[in-house]
């Protein structure tokens, strides 16, 4: 199993969802972020302070998947969320030792 | 005649008296004089809008521009200062503003109001035993609760001055200090019958220097006492809600009509008059504002338009019952690219932090006001019996009285301030610790937090 974690821009999220229900993916965590990268941040001005605002709202996403489709998983994602301009996110793969559906207490790829 | 501006001019007694005595004028001084339900009942309407400036109004404008861990601690202020400044108002408040006194205070003989049960269903003469007195046609309660209004929203304008960084012990002690020693007096000052800057011929209709030159150079000499934010230059300080400050600034505008209008202690032309210059104004210093940003700064901001639309709200004020539309766009205008100045050049020219722009905007703007108050005043809206060309006439004179007003509010208000803030510190000391002060108010001072 992978533990696929990807930072998008926010206006991608659903075009990634929709990229990856057809792959079988069930699930996903969507949690709205901040962060920094090659993108250069951007200046605010409020009453003359200059604020240069650093961090950008972007969104992660975690997705578990069994270790078959985690490439095309991967590849989907690039797809659906590049735009081709600077900022538009990086992608992150780990092995998962475990997962459980607390539910049923199914486990590993069942429980994906 | 008083010559401040709870003056009725001729065409309004006249009516007034005409409401109490319909037959001649000749019965006019025998006729017993009688509340006009008209006017009372847009005085109890202006009262009710000028509360809603303070709170929550002021409250979610200043709200709106402070960091999350501040928030709440920033509506308290206003919230607290209108609870605390009533019972200020209603034990010695009114008393020290009011009541005929001397030329620079009143005296106690109002103290919790007394006597206001005796002619509760009587119209008030303010400075009654004066030959300065002036006849008005609403009962003394209402003219008295429209005035706390006023002395509720001058100190909760000097927080936004020290916004994030005073501890509320503090608050308490030197908005109580504040209130009865500082507002009392110049209210007393420029709207008493007897007071020196009424004497004087200084114009302020609704409140210039009383209200916004006051509270703004409170702030300032807060803003320079307490010192700047911790982190202040380094930390991110933006606004953590600026739609809060949209409505907040939207609820100061409608109900300063309120403020202005209601300031004709009628419902007049002069009422009128200042509500259409009210509008024009603010409108115009808004709209001048933002092109300033605009061009200086690359982007029109709606922080920039909502404080432009303050800044012209304060600055036609002192002149709301003198001038003329034309002369209100002309205030507005020149109101909004000043206070913008104020607000984004002087501030870090002169280096104090002075969070919210009390000075910025209610400094700045109240002086410009004053000052064009004095050039473009329009003699016949104050015209009355004795004078007939008008009380009020834009001029030389008008303008050197004006600039004595604007002076002597400045030095009295600076002075005291200071004063006041020493006590305060040697008391219970202004700001919190570092470490609380990064924590943030809400939480230390408050045991709350929003978020």
């Amino acid at each position: 199993m992978k533990l696929i974690m990807a930072v998008i821009k926010p206006f991608k999220l659903d075009d990634v969802r929709e990229a990856l229900t057809p792959l079988g993916v069930q699930g996903l965590t969507a949690i709205e972020v901040k962060g920094f990268g090659r993108q250069k941040g951007q200046t605010e001005i409020y009453r003359g302070a200059e604020y240069h605002v650093s961090f950008l709202p972007k969104v992660k996403i975690e997705v578990a998947v069994p270790d078959s489709i985690a490439d095309q998983v991967v590849e989907a994602i690039t797809n659906a969320a590049r735009t081709g301009k600077i900022g538009d996110g990086k992608i992150f793969v780990l092995d998962l030792e475990r997962a459980l559906r607390i539910r049923t207490g199914e486990a590993d790829d069942e429980a994906l | 005649m008083s010559r401040n501006r709870f003056t009725r001019g001729t065409a309004a007694l006249s009516a007034a008296v005409l409401t109490a005595a319909p037959f001649a004028s000749a019965f006019a001084d025998d006729a017993p004089a009688k509340i006009d339900s008209g006017d009372t009942a847009w005085m109890l309407t202006s009262t009710a809008l000028v509360l809603m400036m303070t709170i929550p109004g002021l409250a979610l404008f200043y709200a709106g521009m402070v960091r999350k861990k501040n928030i709440l601690a920033t509506m308290m202020q206003s919230f607290f200062i209108c609870c605390l400044v009533t019972v200020l108002w209603m034990i010695a408040g009114y008393s020290l503003a009011f009541s005929n006194g001397n030329a620079y205070i009143g005296d106690l003989s109002r103290l919790f109001l007394k006597g206001i049960g005796e002619n509760w269903d009587k119209p008030f003469t303010l400075g009654a035993g004066t030959d300065n007195s002036t006849a008005q046609t609403v009962p003394e309660t209402v003219f008295m609760m429209f005035q706390l209004t006023f002395a509720i929203i001058t100190p909760a304008l000097i927080t936004g001055a020290f916004a994030d960084r005073m501890k509320f012990s503090a608050l308490v002690i030197f908005m109580t200090l504040w209130s009865l020693l500082v507002y009392s007096p110049v209210a007393h000052w420029v709207w008493a019958p007897l007071g020196w800057i009424n004497a004087l011929g200084a114009a302020d209709f609704a409140g210039g220097t009383v209200v916004h030159i006051n509270a703004g150079i409170a702030g300032l000499v807060c803003a320079m006492v307490l010192g700047k934010r911790v982190g202040y230059g380094h930390d991110q300080m933006i606004p953590h809600n600026l739609a809060f400050a949209v409505i907040g600034a939207s609820l100061l505008w409608v109900g300063w009509f309120g403020f202005n209008a209601g300031s004709a202690v009628a419902a007049n032309g002069r009422a009128g008059m200042a509500m259409a210059v009210t509008q024009i104004a603010a409108a115009a210093a808004a709209i001048a504002w933002t092109f300033a940003e605009w061009m200086t700064k690359g982007k029109p901001s709606v922080l920039g338009a909502i404080s432009g639309a303050v800044a012209g709200l304060v600055a036609i004020t002192p002149a709301s019952g003198f001038v003329l539309p034309g002369s209100a766009l002309i205030i507005g205008l020149i109101a909004g690219v000043v206070c913008f100045w104020g607000a984004t050049g002087l501030k870090h020219m002169m280096g104090y932090d002075d969070s919210l722009d009390a000075f910025g905007v209610h400094g700045v703007g109240g002086i410009v006001g004053a000052l064009l108050t004095g050039i473009l005043a329009y003699g016949p809206l104050s015209a009355t019996e004795a004078a007939k060309d008008g009380v009020y006439i834009g001029g030389g004179a008008l303008l050197k009285a004006q600039v004595i007003a604007i002076v002597a509010t400045i030095i009295f208000s600076g002075v005291m301030t200071f004063i006041l803030l020493k006590i305060t510190d040697a008391i219970v000391g202004l700001r919190p610790s570092v470490d609380e002060e990064r924590e943030g108010m809400d939480i230390v001072l408050h045991g709350e937090q929003v978020f």
